[in-house]
């Protein structure tokens, strides 16, 4: 190949990489952690559908939980000249100095599902979350009204001991319920995020309650916890969603077939849509200079059996949670 | 064996009786028991039932330390056999989906067995690779997802009951019988015992000691595969990030409760059961208490030091020296 050919090759390389921005789309470089877990793949899935609809081009680079490979990405995006960089960061501290340099390349970045440490606020343009205080308060005051004036004991099974998460979602639900004085966890215990130890938990549980006779509720940290959960009560003899109301957190496919059968009656959502409004901020941004505010919250919906739980069922088996 | 059971065995029945005590008094119903659905229903048969993957890796577990082994890659192993058998649970028969997941965990334990009896690796090391590999290829066949899946045979195994005891209950003693019996009813035992306890004499002697550790692996790896899919059966679905995740530390620790020595030689299936059902009796008495999920780990730690002490020699040694002193003294 002579040189003269290469420039001409190279030359068009760079027109075609070029075109797309001349017509006014957008390219968004996405720095994803890796995937860690269900939700976090229905969060990819859900972010290539948003830009879809908008038009676009998101370019998503998995670090496989490393931090390290997030910077090498949000480097290689800088130096893509990319519109705008989405970052779910693994941490929350180290992200300084690769940000200062986004800066001063004048491109945006938005955090999404979780923040950075404080000190680093004014390196990124805005950052969509969702509160996990407010997601316990939902469940609690969806319990706290189903409930009415009745004496109602509940047990809770809780995330893994020390994460964030989980002490959050327990202090929104306690928020909640502390309003109601019929309202009474009677037992708290962790079942770690998983199935098998909600199982095992909740089958202590209804040894420790009488058989289960005197549980009204039963409040999960999270969905995968509770499906476990409702096997131990189905096979204890009880009526999960009937004789015994079940409420939990985050939404996955599986509470919603539950729903669909009867035996489970109330979930809160966290939402892996968290690019569908990053997506419309830096749109904003760009067009007419609008700054969102720092902190973008993300609805935490409330399912109940009312909303078609099978339907809702098949539009998100298919996300890979 | 079971001549020597009551002598060697005195400490781990103590152990386990004042557990048992400790769980009536924090949950007074401990002892209750009911038929549900033509199963037994009660807080001894969850111990026996929760007891279950742990006493099963200890079976396997048992017999490579008593080489002078270790096994860290049975939780792993778990996971990739839980994931197999959800994954072809709703396409084919059980026995399909057994054979399968049997035969993966026998490709796993001669991996390990040819790293350290072939090539000659330290099996801490050895194991450790398919321990961080072997979850990874767990996820890879579920896809980072938790495969669900219902089968009623497959459900069965990990829900159903046999004379109302539980079908994983019923397996486990199964297990322990069968490998008591190959082991015990031959010469096998002692040939295990006397490679671990010294491996260059033995093969002078004319052991095949080479043999004796591959096969140790082997058999660890169908025990795991056998909990692995037990474990996805109890929850009708294939975790494969948490399934079995630190029970290979579990079940080195029931072993060592169950009075085998890291260092080899002689060791005891009977025992190392006994320990793994020590463990799950004081886990479930800590969900039975009510006390916070902070005080798990810490309660389990002063139970297991506790039990440990028991057995020391030293320490039973200073208990025998301190005896006679306060008799005196009174």
């Amino acid at each position: 190949m002579t040189p003269k050919v290469l420039f001409a090759a190279s030359a068009m390389a760079a027109l075609l990489l070029a075109l797309p921005a001349s017509a006014g789309q957008l390219t968004i470089g996405f720095s994803q952690i890796g995937s860690e877990s269900g939700w976090r793949a229905a969060e990819t899935s859900v972010s290539k559908q948003e830009a879809a609809k908008r038009q676009v081009n998101l370019k998503i680079a998995d670090a496989q939980q490393k931090q390290e490979n997030q910077i090498k990405a949000i480097r290689s995006f800088i130096a893509q000249n990319v519109d705008a960089i989405f970052l779910a960061p693994v941490v929350s501290t180290g992200w300084e100095s690769v940000l200062k340099e986004a800066k001063e390349a004048k491109i945006p970045v938005v955090l999404l599902d979780r923040d950075i440490d404080p000190s680093g606020k004014d390196l990124y343009l805005t950052a969509v979350t969702s509160d996990s205080v407010h997601e316990g308060e939902v469940a609690g005051d969806w319990l706290a009204k189903t409930v009415g004036t009745k004496a109602c004991n509940i047990v809770e099974l809780q995330g893994t001991v020390g994460a964030s998460v989980a002490a959050n979602r327990k202090k929104g639900f306690d928020t909640a319920i502390a309003k109601h004085a019929n309202l009474k966890v009677v037992r708290s215990q962790t079942g770690d995020f998983t199935r098998a130890k909600g199982k095992e938990v909740m089958e202590s549980f209804i040894k420790a309650e009488g058989g289960g006779k005197s549980i009204c509720a039963v409040y999960a940290h999270n969905d995968d916890m509770m499906v476990g959960a409702i096997q131990a009560m189905k096979e204890a003899g009880l009526k999960p969603g009937k004789e015994i109301l079940t409420v939990s957190i985050d939404a996955v496919p599986d509470i919603f077939k539950a729903m669909a059968a009867g035996e489970a009656n109330a979930t809160v959502e966290l939402t892996p849509n968290m690019a569908g409004p990053a997506l419309d901020a830096i749109a904003a941004f760009k067009d007419k200079g609008t700054v969102p505010p720092k902190w973008i919250q993300t609805e935490s919906k409330l399912y109940t059996a009312a909303d078609d739980p099978q339907k809702i069922y098949d539009s998100k088996k298919g996300l890979g949670y | 064996m079971t001549a020597l059971l009551p002598r060697r065995g005195i400490a781990q029945i103590l152990a386990l009786i004042v557990i048992l005590a400790v769980d009536r008094v924090v949950s007074p119903q401990f002892f209750d028991l009911r038929l549900q659905d033509g199963r037994l229903f009660g807080s001894l048969i969850d111990v026996l039932n929760r007891g279950t993957p742990v006493a099963l890796l200890s079976l396997g577990m048992v017999l490579v330390i008593a080489t002078r082994g270790i096994d860290l890659s049975v939780g792993a192993v778990m996971a990739i056999c839980g994931a197999i058998a959800a994954s072809l649970a709703d396409s084919h028969g059980l026995p399909m989906v057994l054979a399968a997941a049997l035969g993966a965990g026998l490709v796993c334990g001669l991996w390990n067995g040819f790293l350290v009896a072939v090539l000659g690796m330290q099996p801490i090391v050895a194991t450790l690779i398919l321990m961080v590999a072997g979850r990874g290829i767990a996820q890879l066949i579920t896809e980072g997802r938790i495969v669900t899946f219902s089968s009623p045979d497959l459900v069965w195994l990990g829900n159903g009951s046999v004379l109302s005891l539980p079908v994983p209950v019923v397996i486990a003693l199964g297990m322990l019988i069968l490998t008591g019996a190959v082991v015990r009813g031959s010469a096998l035992g002692l040939l295990i015992e006397a490679t671990g306890g010294n491996a260059r004499a033995s093969e002078l002697a004319g052991v095949g000691t080479r043999a004796m550790i591959l096969s140790v692996y082997v058999w660890c790896g169908v025990c795991a595969a056998l909990a692995g899919v037990i474990a996805a059966a109890d929850i009708m679905g294939a975790d494969a990030n948490n399934a079995g995740l630190w029970l290979e530390l579990d079940a080195i620790l029931a072993v060592v409760i169950g009075g085998t020595s890291l260092f080899g030689g002689r060791f005891s299936l009977v025992l190392a059961v006994l320990g793994a059902l020590i463990i799950q009796t004081m886990n479930t008495g800590i969900l039975l208490s009510g006390y916070p999920p902070e005080f798990n780990l810490l309660v389990k730690a002063v139970v297991v030091l506790a039990v440990l002490l028991l057995q020391s020699p030293k320490f039973s040694g200073l208990a025998a020296i301190a005896a006679p002193l306060r008799r005196t003294k009174a």
